[in-house]
């Protein structure tokens, strides 16, 4: 019995033929080779420049590049890749100049109504979108370099974008110069980890109706308006770099309408704005760090049941501004560097509890016009007789146990 | 006049107040870098400084070595000198020798800790050439206080006065102005009344340069616009030099009448 499972076995694998295309080689284009493969099927590229568009993949093959093949749309308004298909793979390539359009949707690899495949160690190069997944499952896109130079908003595609898709897994990808880095929409229980998304021209991720994600240990650095994530719930958000997101339109991440999330450990280095929330609830921000930021925290609408806990708000404009009211949010055992309150039990909290909203944040955020009196010696002024005996700042926002070292600081 | 200045200068030399003054930014550069070494962010802790101090100092100089030297400047009316001449001179000697103390004060420490390597050697040049021009302007207008009232104590009290109300009030009304006009396009009046205040100017001249000014919004955005071309450069230079200027014109014209 096990010797026939064994026979069986190897009969199978044998059957999985390579297909080699090159200059020299019986197959010289691609598209002839995935004519030829059958399922399961490898398609070796060797190195080369291969001017293809329109490659059509119904069928569950492994296209694999040999030193990176130089696959050149040449600007043409077509897919290279538009894939179908099961149990697929594509990896090692170089794609170039993909054509821009306003009216199709045109990418280096274009997947559709498709499972369990991978795309893996590509490199894209001056492409439009780079890769767009649609109505799939079970994917798995890691390794890739991404780069485009777009301009305008209008004339510039996605690097990563995923719609209405199941258990993807985007991993160590880098993009540089798209739109959007990474773009998720109706994308539910996948997981975005360690990639890193820099000089995008509009955010460096940006989600929208996608539950139960998880995004770890990306780095999201100088992007035109930073992370953007929206109308989403159940969100585990770790251990991620959000800086330099720094201009009069840029937010470190920018939450609206997310609910019952997590964000945990992450790093916020000089953003205008770390964090903008607008309409979240139910949110634990643990351990995050806050340095340098314009604002740290930006409320701009009604937010409840949020908890900060063990967080480190550190030399920022702002530790915290809203508009609105604020109840029902919890400030619990955070270190502020603004802090001035002393400790005589030597229990590593504060004794007096800290009010992180200052007066002048009130004012700005009621008029946003005084904000030129930033520095100003009236400002410094009104804000300490405002600490000393609060009026207008709410008395309920407090942190009623600061800590009087900061957590975990990070060199 | 340059007699009256070397005078001057020496004197203030020897009361040795300018070497507190020296002394005073010496310890405050050492200890701004010694706590946190970077030369980038001492930078911005030294603006507040500088836009609050320079010209508080100044106008406390002004006032003091007017009354204090009034007895020798009496005596020297009584030479053949010109009265522009003696006032000019005593003026330039204590501008000059704050300045000196400001500009070696800060910039030794600042130099030792590698300026010159540093990327804020421009904004560092902007701090000291506006706390320069702040000392100037100050020193002309506690001059001018000093000159039209004869009471010292009086004359310490409008002088306090005077950068009490540019240095903070002036804001306070300026806020709240913005916050009654709010449903107006306040854009204009915002950047004319900056204009219309040395410290507010300065202050909003070393924003700009430094990266906060991403912070400031869209009233920021038009001050930039504003500032950051090369009208607005020149006009905000203008005006600090008038700020100078028209003081002490008021000083010649109140020698002309004033009856020593």
């Amino acid at each position: 019995m096990r010797c026939l499972i064994l026979f069986l076995f190897f009969t199978i694998t044998l059957q999985a033929n390579t297909i080699k295309v090159c200059a020299s080689c019986d197959v010289k284009t691609i598209k002839e080779a995935v004519l030829l493969a059958k399922k399961g099927d490898t398609v070796l590229v060797k190195k080369g420049l291969y001017k293809e568009t329109k490659i059509y993949i119904s069928k569950g093959i492994h296209l694999v590049g040999e030193n990176y093949p130089v696959i050149d749309a040449e600007f043409k308004t077509d897919s290279v890749f538009a894939v179908k298909a099961n149990d697929f793979s594509i990896s090692g390539f170089k794609f170039k100049n993909i054509g821009m359009s306003y009216i199709k949707e045109i990418a280096a690899v274009f997947v559709s109504h498709s499972k369990n495949f991978t795309i893996k160690d590509n490199i894209l190069e001056n492409v439009f979108y780079g890769f767009i997944i649609q109505s799939s499952k079970f994917g798995l896109i890691q390794n890739n370099k991404v780069t485009g130079n777009s301009e305008k908003e209008s004339t510039s595609g996605n690097g990563v974008h995923v719609w209405k898709c199941k258990k993807l897994r985007i991993e160590q990808n880098k993009i540089f110069g798209m739109r959007d880095a990474i773009y998720l929409e109706f994308v539910n229980e996948s997981s975005i980890s360690n990639n890193i998304s820099a000089d995008n021209i509009r955010y460096g991720l940006h989600f929208m109706f996608s539950n139960h994600n998880e995004y770890n240990n990306n780095e999201f650095r100088n992007n035109g308006a930073g992370v953007a994530v929206m109308f989403s719930k159940f969100i585990k958000m770790h251990h991620n770099t959000f800086h330099f997101n720094w201009g009069t339109a840029s937010y470190g991440l920018l939450l609206k309408e997310i609910y019952d999330a997590e964000i945990h450990d992450n790093y916020f280095e000089q953003n205008t704005v770390g964090i903008n929330i607008d309409g979240c609830n139910r949110i634990t921000y643990k351990s995050n760090h806050f340095i340098r930021n314009g604002w740290a925290l930006k409320f701009t609408g009604g937010c409840y049941t949020n908890t900060f806990e063990y967080n480190n708000f550190m030399h920022n404009a702002f530790d915290l501004s809203y508009n609105s009211r604020l109840n029902d949010n919890k400030f619990e055992a955070n270190y502020w560097s603004e802090y001035t309150g002393y400790d005589i039990d030597k229990n590593g909290l504060g004794d007096v509890p800290h009010r992180p909203v200052k007066l002048f944040s009130y004012i700005v955020g009621k008029t946003p016009e005084t904000m030129i009196l930033l520095r100003s010696l009236f400002v410094d002024i009104i804000n300490f007789s405002e600490k000393v005996s609060p009026v207008f700042t709410p008395d309920k926002l407090i942190d009623k146990t600061p800590l009087m070292r900061p957590v975990n600081p990070v060199e | 006049m340059l007699k009256i200045l070397k005078y001057s200068i020496f004197d203030l030399l020897r009361s040795r107040w300018s070497y507190v003054y020296f002394t005073f930014y010496l310890l405050l550069g050492f200890v701004l870098l010694f706590l946190n070494n970077d030369v980038n962010k001492a930078v911005i802790t030294l603006m507040n400084i500088i836009i609050v101090l320079t010209p508080l100092i100044g106008t406390i100089f002004g006032v003091m070595y007017y009354y204090n030297s009034k007895e020798f400047t009496e005596l020297l009316l009584a030479q053949p000198i010109k009265r522009s001449q003696i006032f000019m001179g005593q003026y330039l000697g204590i501008s000059l020798s704050l300045t000196l103390s400001l500009v070696l004060g800060l910039g030794i420490p600042f130099v030792m800790y590698g300026l010159f390597k540093s990327t804020a050697i421009f904004d560092f040049s902007l701090l000291i050439l506006i706390g320069s021009f702040l000392n100037f302007i100050f020193v002309a207008l506690a001059y001018n206080i000093a000159l039209s009232t004869e009471n010292k104590i009086k004359g310490f009290g409008y002088a306090i006065l005077m950068w009490l109300f540019l240095a903070v009030i002036y804001d306070g009304i300026f806020m709240i102005s913005l916050i009654i006009f709010n449903e107006y396009p306040l854009d204009k009046f915002s950047l004319f009344a900056t204009m219309l205040n040395p410290i507010d100017l300065s202050r909003i001249l070393i924003l700009l340069k430094l990266d906060i000014s991403a912070l400031l919004g869209y009233t920021g955005a038009i001050f930039k616009d504003f500032f950051g071309a090369n009208i607005g450069a020149f006009t905000s230079i203008l005006i600090l030099m008038l700020w100078v200027v028209l003081p002490l014109r008021r000083i010649k014209y109140k020698l002309k009448r004033k009856d020593f």
